[in-house]
């Protein structure tokens, strides 16, 4: 069949058995470091298995090559689908498969050998970096491109999305990651001391929003009525989150530097800001769960759509606790202890992780010309293995996060400090092991969707679909 | 000019441009094109059953 009549699946397929792939090893190494904080002799004093090295590891491997290859399989099929258009260029996309493949092989290697930035989120040297940005113009000149040849007169809101998202993590990796070399593997920020923390956060921050928040709102707004049958709830409230989630998302930076050599001013810019992200962050999620108004009975019998509608409701309760946490006061009690860490699984599992899940399930099938599948069963026990993974997660770090911060600021009548800091790491050792067992249970739940995947994809034949033509 | 009146000024804009997308995204002239947006994942969704025409083994 003339390629030019069918739709380009062949990338979105490559990057969508690799989410799976990439979900499997990034949680694997979640899953490790977790149960290194219960038994610190399990790296067997080996350096490559320290916490240190392998947790950016984690976070690189989860965020870049579980999130951003879910990223790139599901934008590159909606704006095709939702243009009607195949994509711009196939040479050039295969490209990005390739490059990002080579970047992620890259972390892997790098980054336990101790090579890093040190900054969080955007550990990789210099070299990567530049392979990054080479990888990620090619994805918008592929993505915009597309966008350029539709046939159809809109932009549907998803493309929004996933456009502001391609669009902001270009100026964010460049900026933040501008840097003079010393050697190949070693470079300096060429940004000088809280400037250099507010560029860092200014980064960190905007890559939780755009990253992990505009491109998965964009998965939402095609997945969701797809899998629900209807479309979006209100097309109008979309037009308004959007801009207003963007344009508040870039200020909210700072409260990640509260009581720092931060100037005060600034954090408290990042602390309102961070307050009325509630706003547009519940308006996005209103529409999502809402979408299934009047087919509520679908959750009854749907786990795809369970997955999706639970990964709102995950995204909601992380959206309320983040700007909770960023008021300076409660900031004061839960920074620096593992409410943080409990707050970010919230969000990364409860809903990137979810939605994604949720958005590939419904793929596969399409992809590889299947009626569904191989076994909704199994659908609905990964959805409640992820669930339950993630509710023993978050309680357990909640619990942990309050009790550390009240007892490293407990003082006695004279002054002195109540507890050491080791008799709060003591008493955190149960909840983390109930941590690693949430840890477990939701990485569990993926190899049993790489089985199901397995089986359905195992003897299909790739879809050819055909793009409509105007009539 | 000094530097506050400045910001004043741009907060003010910041407001008139956040009510200004409210006032456009709710106009009843944006109705229809909206709809037509709305339903642009349903658009297509004739080819899927087009492939599914043709047979093959299945679980």
């Amino acid at each position: 069949m003339d390629s030019q009549t069918t739709y380009n699946y062949k990338v979105v397929r490559q990057f969508t058995v690799m989410t799976v792939v990439w979900g499997i090893v990034g949680m694997l190494v979640g899953v490790f470091i977790a149960a290194e904080l219960v038994w610190p002799q399990l790296g067997m004093g080996v350096p490559w298995l320290s916490f240190g090295r392998l947790r950016p590891l984690h976070t690189n491997a989860v965020i870049f090559a579980f999130g951003g290859s879910a990223l790139f399989a599901t934008s590159y099929y909606v704006v095709q689908r939702t243009c009607q258009a195949r994509l711009f260029s196939d040479k050039l996309a295969a490209f990005t498969f390739w490059g990002w493949t080579l970047v992620i092989i890259s972390a892997v290697i790098t980054l336990p050998l101790g090579i890093t930035t040190s900054k969080e989120y955007a550990e990789l040297e210099w070299p990567i970096d530049i392979l990054i940005t080479v990888v990620w113009v090619s994805y918008a000149i592929v993505f915009f491109g597309t966008i350029m040849k539709r046939k159809v007169k809109h932009i549907y809101v998803a493309n929004w999305f996933f456009g502001a998202f391609i669009l902001t993590v270009a100026v964010l990796h460049v900026v933040n990651s501008a840097a003079l070399p010393v050697s190949l593997t070693k470079s300096y920020s060429v940004y000088p001391g809280a400037i250099d923390a507010m560029v860092q956060w200014w980064y960190g921050h905007n890559a939780v929003g755009f990253f992990l928040t505009a491109g998965f709102l964009g998965m939402m707004y095609y997945f969701v009525p797809k899998q629900a049958g209807r479309p979006v709830y209100s097309y109008r409230l979309s037009v308004v989150h959007f801009w207003s989630l963007i344009s508040t998302y870039m200020w909210a930076g700072p409260h990640h530097l509260h009581y720092t050599a931060l100037p005060v001013w600034t954090q408290s810019l990042g602390m309102v800001f961070s307050l009325i992200l509630l706003a547009p962050s519940w308006g996005g999620m209103i529409n999502g769960i809402m979408t299934l108004s009047g087919a509520w009975h679908k959750l009854r019998d749907d786990p795809i759509l369970k997955f999706m509608i639970v990964s709102l409701s995950f995204y909601g309760m992380s959206t309320f606790e983040g700007p909770m946490m960023a008021i300076k006061t409660v900031n004061a009690l839960s920074h620096y202890t593992d409410w943080t860490i409990g707050h970010v699984h919230s969000g990364a599992l409860g809903w990137v992780a979810m939605v994604s899940i949720g958005s590939i399930y419904f793929l596969i099938p399409k992809l590889f010309d299947r009626e569904q599948m191989y076994s909704i069963k199994m659908i609905d026990w990964h959805f409640w293995m992820s669930t339950i993974g993630v509710v023993l997660y978050i309680v357990s770090m909640w619990i942990a996060g309050i009790m550390q911060g009240l007892m490293w600021r407990a003082v006695n009548d004279d002054g002195t400090l109540t507890y050491s800091f080791v008799e709060s790491l003591q008493a955190t050792y149960p909840y983390y092991f109930v941590r690693f067992l949430g840890g477990a249970l939701f990485f569990s739940g993926m190899l049993l969707m790489a089985w199901n995947v397995t089986k359905t994809i195992s003897g299909a034949r790739p879809a050819d679909t055909p793009v409509p033509q105007a009539a | 000019m000094d530097i506050n009146t400045l910001r004043g000024i741009f907060t003010l804009l910041a407001l008139v441009a956040f009510i200004g997308v409210w006032v456009w995204a709710w106009s009843s002239k944006r109705e229809r094109s909206f709809d037509e947006a709305a339903n642009l994942p349903f658009a297509d969704d004739d080819i899927d059953q087009h492939s599914k025409g043709v047979s093959h083994d299945s679980q």
